[in-house]
This record gives C-alpha cells, structure tokens and sequence, in this order.
C-alpha cells in the first residue's frame, strides 16, 4: 500500500518535470532537438514504471508525450533523424509492452505491441524516404576532416544529441560553419545505413505478434510490406517468397485491387530475375479477370508474354531501378540462348489466368451404342487475340485421350474433322466452343467416364510451351464463386446468335455415365394371383425380340428379388419343371438360365413355377440378359443388354379348415368321454379365388384314438368354388387314459390342387394337425335302444343298457317319470346292482298317445356311490324326445294297406 | 499528412468500403488525394477486428444485438469503424484521427444511412446479391458523407 502512494508522488514529479521541459521548447525551434530526446528518455523511464506497475491505461497516455513532439521535425537537413527517433520509440515501446506481457501482462487484439512495432516500421519507411531525399550527395562529396562527429570521450549524453555542442549549454549557436559541417557529416553517415534491413527486423516483429493476437489479414499486410522492402532491398528471392505466400489470402477473399498490386511487384521481381515459369504465371494472372489493371497495362503484359512464348526477351517492368534492369537483360539473353526446359506446365486451379475453361458431357449419361459427345468452352479475357497450339483432354480411362485433341499442324482424331473446329485462336472476350465425341468401350458400362484434366498449350515445341492444365472439367480460383453469383441472378441475358453462348450460363459437367444399351425386347409374365400357400405356382415368361439382328446367349434369371425378407428366401422356391414336388433345398431364384438365341421376331415361353411356403407378399424378378452387334460411327462393338420385370405376387392360405367335436347326437362336446363313441367333423372353406380340386383327405388318428367304422374320404374329387365348403364326419372312440390334459387326435391331410384343364398341375398334401381332447371317465354309461318313430298307438320297444364302467360294484336307483304323450310298461322304480364291467338291460314298452315331436317318458338314474352322476350328463347319452307318426287306420290295416 | 483541417466540412469519412459476408469487396471508395491502395489495406485488415468481434458476439443475441460495432481500432493517423448487418454484410468506414469533432452517435448515424441506402440496392429486382455496388443512388449518399476536396 505504503509504495502505491510513493508511485503516486513519483508519477506527479514526472508530469512537472514534464510541464517545466516543455516550456523552452516551445520557443526555440533550434534547439528542439536536443530537449526531444531529454522528454525521450523521461518519458521512457516513466512507461517502464508504469508497465511494471501494470498500469496499462497510464502507460499508453504516457506514450501521447510521441504526440507532442510528433510535429517537432527540428532541423529540416537532417528530417531523417526525426524519423529516426519516432521508430526508435515505437520500437522501444512495443520492446516494453513485449516484455510486460512476459511478465503477466494480457494484451488483447487491439491493442498490442504489434501496432508499435508496426509504427516503428512506417517511421523507418520514412527515415529511409527522407534520407533518400537529404543525403544524395554526389559522390564526389567528401567526409569532413576532421570529423565534427567525434566527441573526447566517445559517448554521447542522449541519442540525437549533436557532438560538436556537448557540453554547450548556451542556447547561443554561433559558429555556423561548424553547424554546416556536422549535418554534412551526419547525412553521409546516414546515408550507409541499411535501413531495409531494419524496416523488414520491425516488421518481422510486428507480423510475429500480429499472429499471435489473431490478425490474419494485418500479418498478410505487413507480409506485403516486407515483400515490397525486400523487393527495394534487390532481395527478390525473398520478396517472392513472401508475396507468393501471401497472394492466395488476398485471392481468396476476392481482394482484387489488392492482389493485382502485389502481382506487379512480383512480376517486376520475376522479370529482374528472369524466372521463366513465374514471370508466366503472373503475366497470365495479371491478364486476367481479377486483375484490376488499365487495358493499356494488360496489353504490354501480353505483348511481353507473347515474347517470351517465342523465346524472345521481355521489355523490362516500369520503375525498375536501371542497374537491376541491366543486369536482368543479361539473364534473358542467356535463357534464350539456353536450349531445353522450355515447358512449363501451370496447374491453373490455384490462380485466375487469362484464359477460362469449362467443359461439359451433352448429357449425364450415354447409351453405350450412342457415341458420347461433350464440348470445351474456351474464353480469353487478355487484350489481345492469342494463339494456341493445342488442345487435348485427359480422362479417367486414358484410352479415349487420343480421340478428344486438337492440334494446329494435322488432326489425329479419326472422328473430328478439322474444318469443324476452325482456327486456333481465342479471341477476347469471345466463347469459343469444341465439338469432341468418341464412342465410349463396352467394358466401361456402367462406369462414369470423367475428365480429369484440359490442357491448352501456348507458345510451340519450337519457342517456349506452356501447358495450361485445368484439373477436372475447368474452372480456376474465381470460377465457384462466381458460378454461384450466376446461379443466383435473375438477370436477363441478351439473345445471342445461335452459335454462341453465355459464358455465365454455362456449367462444368466433367463425368457422365455410360450405361447399357436401350434392350429391343420385351419381357411379358403371364399368371394368375394370387398365389396359394404350397402350390406349385405357374409364371409364365414371354420374351420377344424386336431386334434386328440374332439376339445371341440369351440368359433367364427368375426367382424371388434379392434383398427382401431373409426368411422369404427360405419359404419360397423356384424350378423349372411344374412337375416336381419342390422341397426346402431348392433355391429362391435360378440365375443365369441359357436360353439359346432368339431370331429376329422370334418368341419365346418359358414357365417357372414357384413355391410359397408362407402367406403374404413377395417381389418377384424376372430378368433376360443377351448379347448384340451394333455398329456406331463405323465401329462394330458388342452390346450387352438386358430388361428386367418385377412382379409383386400376394400368396393365401387355399382354404380354411374347421375341426369340432361333437356327440353322437350331434351336440358339442368340450370333452369326450372313455370308451364311448362321438363324432370328429372337419369343415373345409375354400378361400381361394379361384376353383379347388379336393382330390381326397385321409385322417391319420394318433395311436390313443380308435375308429368305430371306416375311415373313408366322403369329399374326393369334390370342387370347391370361391366360399363353398366340404364337410365330413368321423366315428371315433377313445380309451380311457390316465393323464387329464388331453389326448392327441392326430392329423388330417387334404390333397389338393387348382382346378385347371391341365392336367399336369401337382396335387398339393395340406396337413392338418387335429385339436388334443379331454378324455374323462364316467361311472355308468347308460344307452337306449328305440326304433326311429313311433306311431301312434302302436307300441315302442325301448331297451336301456346300464354298463357299469367301474370296478366297484354298483348300487342304481332307476326311475320313470310318465310322460303325458305316452303310456307305459315296464318297472317305474326299481333299486339294482350291477357287478363291475357288466351291464344291465331294461326293457321298457311305450305307447304313443298323441303325434308329433313328443317327450318320452325320461329315465332318472341314481348312483348312490356316485353322487355327481346326474341326470343332466345322463341326457348326453340317450334321447329325450321322438317323433310319433300317426297310427294306420283300422280300416286300412283291415284292407292289407 | 492529409489536409484533414482544411478539408469542407466535419463529420466527414475519407473512406468508405461495404464488405460481402464472404468478406470481399462489395464497393470501396476513397478520397482520390490520398492513395487508394492505403485504404484498401486499411479496410481489409480491419476485417480482423470485425471477424472477431462477430464472433464474441455469438449466436444467442442475433435478434437485439447492436449493429454498430465501434472503434475497430484507431492508427497513427485514422480512426476505423465498423457496422455489420445481420445478414454479415459489414460497413467500414475511415476517419481522419485529426478530426475530433466526430462523436461516436454521428458516426452511428452515418452507419445508419449508409445501411438504409444498402437496403434500397438490395431491394431492386435488377440487383444480385453478391455482386458489386454500382448505384448512383449509393454513390451519392457515400459522397454526403465523404470528405469533399476543393
């Protein structure tokens, strides 16, 4: 705390000594001078306090006392050493501000030593300026004798302090001739300085921390700047260096005023230096449309290049220092004279040259029987006319290289005609089109033909050649952003005549495809969805040639469209013979069948037949592959075509198929009982669109179930239409089984098939598995034995059977209930017993009262060992009603009726 | 050193540049006293402190964030403001540091004009965005604000 107020007091003293400085200078401007550097040196003692106490804000306040002696030149012979002192303290500060940020200090993009370094570099500019301008003494000019510069002790009190007045403290100058001598002394002494050297060390600083404060665009401008003092300095290896780096920021942010000033300084150090290849490369660029230089300009750039492309020797660059010039005419001599290396091949994507290229496929794809055309558009924004030697295209497959060149001497193409390309010469401002076509190989179907490059050549083997080389299908470092630009216009353009073009409208289209060649036949399925589950479905293949010629090796593949369900593929099958009974192992699709040739007009038919295992929907693919001469442009070349047809077929389910257990009286039953017959009825319901032949069903019954009669087909050959059902109708019986779950029945197959005249269709075996039962066992099974009818007043035998199904001895209780539409006979209540395993008969004789539907006289039986025996379940097993006819007539029966 | 005192007016610009969001000159003009190639260095690296400044603004504020985007940064000799809209199309313009009767609210104010005379080029139909200005309209609204030369 105590050393802030000290700072504090130390800080006034300086603006005082300041203030008390600065009075006498404002009198006498002779004297100036010698009190700038007094103010230099305490103004510099007061920044490095300040940094140290890291009072940034002061410390830049404190650098305005630059401002106050800014104006303050002094003697006007030696402006120099103004120039001199303002860089040295801008050097000094920035050297401060550097090391403060060592220390801790952060410096921001704003404000950095970069910017003092910077100024220290324009003060240099203008020390060395103005030295220029003071110190072009003759050189007859001599060194004053005795030197006014020495001083008895060798050192001087402060930077700028005159030597021949230390130690004067009078304001009173007096010895003029003194004066005069020591300002000649300090001009000549001036005037060995390197003041390059030092002009590009500051701004090497300066670049250093303007790339450290993120000022991309500021080092790129002091990058120029160092260029350009290398460039004064005759260092013109390094001022390239430079430029060249920079150059490609300024084009791609599309500064063009900019980047045309740089191109001029290097293409002067290209010319001093008689570098052929870049003297090229900038000359093309400085022709070009981003440059920014007076047609005037651009025709003395073009008229050298041209000079250079007939191996001549350039006219010198303006403002070139004359010794320089000199020197540099004497390497061009010698490249002329120099044989060999006189091909500069110039990758143009990186840069804007003179010349633009687009190229462009007619179309993006072509039939491989078709020859494919595209054009190269060529455009020269130079001056001047200009001539070139040669045009060719380079692709991806480099045997159609040799068909797309244009030369000057003779045409090699065996397509082109040279009288449809004209001359070669690009005139400004003008589109010009090349026409080239080829006819593409028939191995490269299906691949993209794509130009890779286009190359122009300037100049002739004979002078100097440069091979303008496009990457791809033309364009340069501009062309994108202005493609864009055009895309985005909604200007109209002017009509042009037929032949020519808008050089803005066109667009690079440098790959095309080549694809097979349009197949002449057609490819016609016949066949009759949907399909049904496990039929051998019939698809029916017509393939016609509409060729001209024999289509040769022609080859079928037809089965299911790959990439579809995985488990499609398992589920269906192919084959070619209708016949067979397909089984898992066949494959999904055939590939590749031979079908031999097919003349012209000829017809072919082909069924395929195609087994679905499961329902729903699948992608069928039916593909004809064969090989035919053609002949384009003269040239026989063997086509492989091919169509293809796909075809979506849905697969149902033929028929649905009920099961149902019921009883011998027809009644549903949930369960059967041991031993005691009951009826299996199977149900089948076309679903099927079209006809069914049901050729005939079989029950297979599982080993625990017993037939009670013959089990024969009661629906063979029956024909079910769409919606119409056979049903049939089993006997069965079970055994008594220990286990309470269920008893399998066992399966029931129908053989089946479409009904169609052909005779051929396979029959199809559906198997059914049948439902398990639930088989239980009853104590008593009781049976009655009546006739079909009654008549009325005759009489009606009824026999009951009680079987006991036990291996207890049974205790029954039988009564008869009266029934009002019968009389009877027989026992109407009786208590027996009935050994196990057998059965007891009781006989009963009804009398029928009355016609009609009638309820017998119902039958109670109770089992006293077996309380829920009841008569509810007894019902199941005998009948509760008959139907009563009347009875014949006395009379008729009399007559023998 | 520039005749910034003896110049016609105050508040006056001796360079004026409109800059593309891809940061290429859409129009630049200068005094014709003073050597054009300067200021386009000047305009250009300026582009520095603007890219930044754009970017520390961030996205979050598009709506209400200032246009106006002050002192880029002050040389020797010119004080250098910036203005982007919101479509990243930036002003640049170029002051004199000897003229010090230009406040920071008229330097808006110039920016505010030059914008609504932008607007006005980009509302006619002819006019592709992208391209470069050539508008008499734009030009004479950039010599209103431009140091006059007697």
């Amino acid at each position: 705390m105590g050393s802030g107020v000290v700072h504090h007091g130390l800080r006034l003293s300086f603006l005082l000594l300041f203030s008390m400085l600065f009075e006498p200078f404002e009198k006498d401007v002779k004297l100036v001078w010698d009190f700038v550097s007094v103010i230099f040196g305490c103004g510099l003692v007061c920044c490095v306090f300040w940094f140290f106490l890291k009072l940034i804000l002061s410390s830049l306040t404190q650098l305005k006392h630059i401002d106050l002696c800014k104006k303050k030149i002094g003697s006007a012979e030696l402006a120099f050493e103004h120039a001199a002192w303002m860089s040295k303290q801008f050097q000094a500060f920035g050297d401060l501000f550097d090391e403060a940020i060592k220390l801790g200090l952060t410096a921001i993009q704003t404000q950095n030593p970069g910017f003092y370094y910077q100024q220290a570099a324009y003060y240099a500019q203008e020390r060395k300026q103005l030295a220029s301008m003071l110190c072009n003494h003759d050189s007859s000019v001599v060194y004053p004798n005795p030197d006014p510069l020495e001083t008895q002790t060798g050192v001087l009190d402060f930077y700028g302090q005159r030597p021949w007045r230390q130690g004067i403290l009078s304001f009173d100058l007096s010895d003029p001739e003194k004066e005069k001598l020591g300002i000649l002394a300090l001009q000549l002494k001036e005037k060995n300085v390197l003041h390059s050297e030092l002009i590009i060390a500051l701004l090497s600083n300066a670049v250093a921390q303007f790339k450290k404060y993120k000022c991309p665009r500021m080092k790129s401008h002091l990058m120029v700047q160092m260029g350009e003092e290398y460039y004064y300095a005759k260092d013109y290896t390094k001022a390239l260096k430079l430029l060249d780096y920079v150059m490609c920021e300024y084009r791609s942010e599309g500064w063009w005023t900019l980047l045309t000033s740089i191109l001029t300084t290097a293409l002067k150090c290209s010319y001093l230096m008689a570098q052929l290849k870049d003297y090229i490369t900038y000359s093309l660029e400085l022709l070009g449309r981003a440059s920014t230089l007076k047609e005037d300009q651009k025709s003395r750039i073009e008229k050298n290049l041209i000079k250079v492309l007939m191996n001549e020797s350039p006219d010198p660059e303006p403002d070139c220092d004359a010794t320089a010039v000199k020197a540099s005419q004497k390497l061009w001599a010698d490249r002329v004279s120099l044989a060999g290396s006189n091909v500069f091949t110039i990758e143009v994507q990186d840069f804007i040259p003179f010349v633009q290229c687009k190229a462009k496929f007619l179309a993006p794809s072509f039939h491989v029987d078709v020859p494919v055309q595209f054009d190269v558009y060529l455009r020269a924004d130079c001056p001047h006319p200009i001539r070139f030697s040669k045009l060719c295209i380079s692709f991806n497959n480099q045997d159609y290289n040799q068909y797309c060149v244009v030369e000057e001497a003779y045409q090699k193409s065996d397509i082109l005609e040279q009288s449809s390309q004209g001359t070669m010469c690009l005139v400004p401002g003008k589109t010009r089109k090349f026409t080239f076509k080829f006819v593409a190989k028939t191995e490269d179907v299906g691949k993209k033909i794509e130009i890779t490059s286009v190359d122009l050549i300037l100049g002739s083997e004979s002078g100097r050649c440069v091979i303008l080389n496009w990457r791809g299908g033309g364009g340069d470092a501009a062309s994108s952003q202005e493609a864009l630009q055009a895309a985005r216009s909604f200007r109209r353009r002017p009509k042009l005549p037929d032949n020519e073009v808008h050089w803005d409208s066109l667009t690079i289209q440098a790959s095309t495809m080549i694809i097979s060649r349009v197949p002449n036949i057609s490819v016609q399925l016949r066949h009759e969805p949907p399909a049904l589950t496990n039929e051998m479905y019939c698809l029916i293949v017509t393939v016609q040639s509409h060729e001209e010629t024999v289509a040769k090796d022609v080859k079928l593949t037809a089965g299911l469209k790959p990439g579809q369900d995985a488990n499609l593929t398992q589920k269906t099958q192919v084959t070619l013979r209708g016949t067979d009974a397909c089984d898992e192992s066949f494959p999904a699709l055939l590939p590749d069948i031979p079908v031999g040739d097919l003349q012209p007009g000829e017809k072919l038919e082909k069924p395929i037949y195609i087994r679905c295992g499961t329902v729903g929907a699948r992608m069928f693919l039916v593909y004809v592959s064969y090989l035919i001469n053609t002949v384009v442009e003269g040239k026989e070349i063997l086509c492989k075509c091919h169509r293809d047809e796909t075809v979506t077929i849905e697969t149902v389910f033929p028929f649905d198929v009920a099961v149902k257990f019921v009883s011998t009286k027809l009644e549903h039953l949930d369960r059967v009982f041991a031993d005691i017959p009951f009826l299996l009825m199977t149900d089948i319901l076309s679903a099927s669109p079209w006809p069914l032949t049901i050729v005939t069903s079989q029950l297979q019954l599982s080993p625990s179930m017993t037939p009670v009669d013959q089990l024969e087909s009661y629906v063979e050959n029956v024909v079910l239409q769409t919606g119409e059902s056979a049903s049939e109708c089993f006997c069965l019986r079970c055994p008594p089984v220990t286990n309470a779950t269920g008893v399998a029945t066992g399966c029931y197959i129908i053989s089946w098939k479409r009904s169609s005249p052909v005779e051929s269709v396979p029959v199809v075996s559906t198997v059914i598995t049948l439902p398990h039962v639930i088989v239980e066992s009853i104590p008593l099974h009781v049976n009655a034995d009546l006739p079909s009818f009654g008549r009325v007043r005759e009489s009606l035998p009824v026999r009951y059977h009680l079987q006991n199904k036990t291996n207890l001895v049974q205790d029954v209780e039988v009564s008869v209930e009266p029934s009002d539409a019968f009389m009877f006979s027989g026992l109407k209540q009786i208590r027996l017993r009935i050994l196990p395993g057998t059965q007891q008969e009781m006989l009963y004789n009804f009398y029928p009262l009355m016609a009609g539907y009638q309820q017998l006289p119902s039958l109670h039986v109770n089992l006293l060992r077996f309380p829920n025996f009841t008569n509810q379940l007894l019902r199941r097993f005998i009948p509760t009603h008959i139907f009563v006819k009347l009875g014949v007539p006395k009379q008729a029966k009399r007559a023998g009726l | 050193m520039g005749g910034g005192d003896g110049g016609g007016g105050d508040k006056m610009a001796v360079c004026i540049a409109v800059i593309a969001k891809e940061n290429y000159p859409l129009y630049i003009r200068s005094v014709p006293t003073e050597n054009e190639l300067k200021f386009h260095y000047t305009v250009h690296t300026s582009l520095d402190v603007v890219d930044e400044k754009i970017s520390a603004m961030g996205k979050a504020l598009v709506d209400q964030r200032e246009l106006y985007l002050g002192l880029l940064y002050p040389t020797e000799d010119y004080k250098v403001y910036g203005y982007v809209t919101n479509s990243k199309v930036k002003f640049v313009m170029v002051v004199d540091s000897s003229n010090t009767a230009l406040r920071d609210n008229e330097i808006r104010s110039m920016f505010r004009k030059l914008h609504n005379s932008y607007t006005d080029i980009m509302c006619n139909p002819f006019y592709n965005p992208g391209d470069r200005i050539h508008s008499r309209a734009f030009d004479n609204t950039v010599n209103s604000m431009m140091m006059q030369v007697c």
